[in-house]
């Protein structure tokens, strides 16, 4: 396994550069969230010209529809969904500062040439451990839309979430990498 | 004839949401447990850890397992002498998925149409219901809340019969693999071979609802259960997708008998949170 490392937001293209595909992370920050229908808006922002309603800058953003939050707690479970279906929105995010991407499975070859082109690493969170990792999620507020419900844009406060380097900014990826090592042909 | 009120049925479809939502079945926390010990990628053994922890912290919080809290998917066995009053069946089962995702703090993830508007519903309705009439005078209600990220990898092939075991075996096994790392592994996987289409695909998501460890009672589909795992714990795709010898946990095979001239074969995949909930009323 990899080293244990400690990031927080917001990062700069160095220190996302140094981010290797293996490595164990605990990031500390603000992460944004947005999935399906957020990006779409995104998008379509970008490509009418017009201000996003969030400063990607050095920021992440991570692909989760959290549920509600019971009372007494921050938030609900927030776990990761399927990475490929934010593939086409993300170039344009990472030519606007956006310094990584936490989700799970698959990117596409256009998106990993982005990241290498602009400094970007893709984090996997694990695939339904949303209990888990709403416990490192410290404070959530609502900052677009909010008419999307689960799906609007949230800024997380957060603790030590837990990640991996999945795809790093020089675009070794560990799901290429990794299974391989254990496959019997 | 015995009675039965619709608001039974509709306390009961909501108390087994929120329960399957919470809590995961001890055949598949064993599982997970089990392979935890055995797992020999270092990254995988950490994962398959998260995992646990994350069903104990689910259940003794009563919190969701998984964000995702799904599509609502009843199977129900309606008791041939069983009489529904006080209101309509389908609006009650509805009634109960409505109050279960709000009242337990579930998240709404049905969209009312599926290519145009996709408008989310606010109550997670409608819930998808087979039913099947059966002797007695009793229901069984069998819940699963079914998330995408592992739906969106099934898939569905109509085999030609010359095809044979070996057609089954590598269309099953091409699946699972090529999902790779999308649907949360160590996945199940639910089979469905006969019928015909919707026979297959229904089999399949049957399929995925039977406790791990438990195999087809007809041997020759125990044996393909067995084989068919073993080639996808071979992939070395692992948990997370991240490298490991655990990529399912299962392989549950139903059949049914077809046509002469075909073989259907669907694949239904499912993740490890495979969370399903049953009682009888």
């Amino acid at each position: 396994m990899g080293n244990m490392i400690r990031i927080k937001t917001p990062v700069s293209t160095d220190e996302v550069r140094k981010l290797k595909a293996g490595d164990n992370v605990l990031i500390t920050g603000i992460i944004y969230t947005g999935r399906d229908a957020a990006h779409k808006r995104l998008i379509e922002l970008i490509n009418n010209g017009e201000d996003l309603p969030v400063d990607f800058n050095g920021q992440f953003i991570y692909y989760v529809g959290p549920a509600p939050a019971k009372p007494g707690y921050a938030a609900g479970s927030a776990g990761p969904t399927t990475s490929y279906r934010m593939d086409p929105y993300t170039v344009p995010l990472l030519e606007r500062g956006l310094k990584g991407m936490i989700g799970k499975g698959l990117r596409s070859k256009e998106v990993i040439e982005g990241m290498k082109k602009y400094g970007a690493v893709y984090f996997g969170a694990t695939g339904g451990a949303a209990a888990l990792i709403a416990k490192s999620i410290k404070k959530v507020e609502v900052v677009a839309y909010k008419d999307l419900g689960a799906e609007a844009i949230h800024r997380f406060y957060v603790e030590d979430f837990p990640a991996i380097v999945v795809i790093d900014s020089e675009g070794n990826n560990l799901y290429e990498s990794a299974p391989p090592k254990y496959r019997i042909d | 004839m015995r009675q039965i009120r619709a608001e039974v049925i509709k306390d009961t479809v909501k108390d087994l949401f929120i329960e399957a939502n919470y809590v995961i079945g001890k055949d598949i926390y064993k599982k997970l447990k089990e392979q935890h010990e055995k797992e020999e990628s270092e990254v995988g053994k950490s994962i398959l850890k998260q995992i646990i922890e994350n069903d104990e912290i689910a259940a003794k919080e009563r919190i969701a397992i998984c964000q995702d809290t799904g599509l609502a998917v009843l199977f129900i066995e309606l008791g041939q002498d069983v009489r529904i009053v006080g209101g309509d069946f389908n609006e009650a089962v509805n009634q109960g998925v409505r109050e279960a995702y709000t009242d337990g703090y579930l998240r709404k993830s049905a969209v009312t149409d599926p290519l145009f508007d996709r408008k989310n519903t606010k109550d997670n309705t409608p819930a998808i219901i087979h039913i099947e009439i059966v002797p007695g005078d009793r229901i069984k209600i069998l819940v699963t809340p079914k998330g995408f990220g592992s739906e969106n990898m099934s898939a569905l092939k109509m085999l030609k019969p010359a095809d044979g075991v070996k057609g089954v075996k590598d269309f099953v096994v091409e699946t699972a693999v090529k999902a790779g790392p999308n649907p949360c592994p160590p996945i199940i996987v639910g089979v469905g071979i006969g019928g015909t289409v919707e026979k297959a695909a229904l089999m399949a998501k049957k399929a995925t609802l039977r406790p791990v460890g438990q195999h087809n009672p007809d041997e020759r589909y125990a044996r393909l259960e067995q084989e068919i795992l073993e080639e996808i714990n071979k992939s070395g795709i692992g948990p997370g997708g991240l490298g490991g010898r655990t990529t399912a946990l299962a392989v549950n095979i139903e059949h049914f008998p077809t046509h002469i001239a075909g073989l259907p074969v669907a694949v239904n995949i499912c993740c490890h949170a495979a969370r399903h909930a049953e009682t009888m009323i």
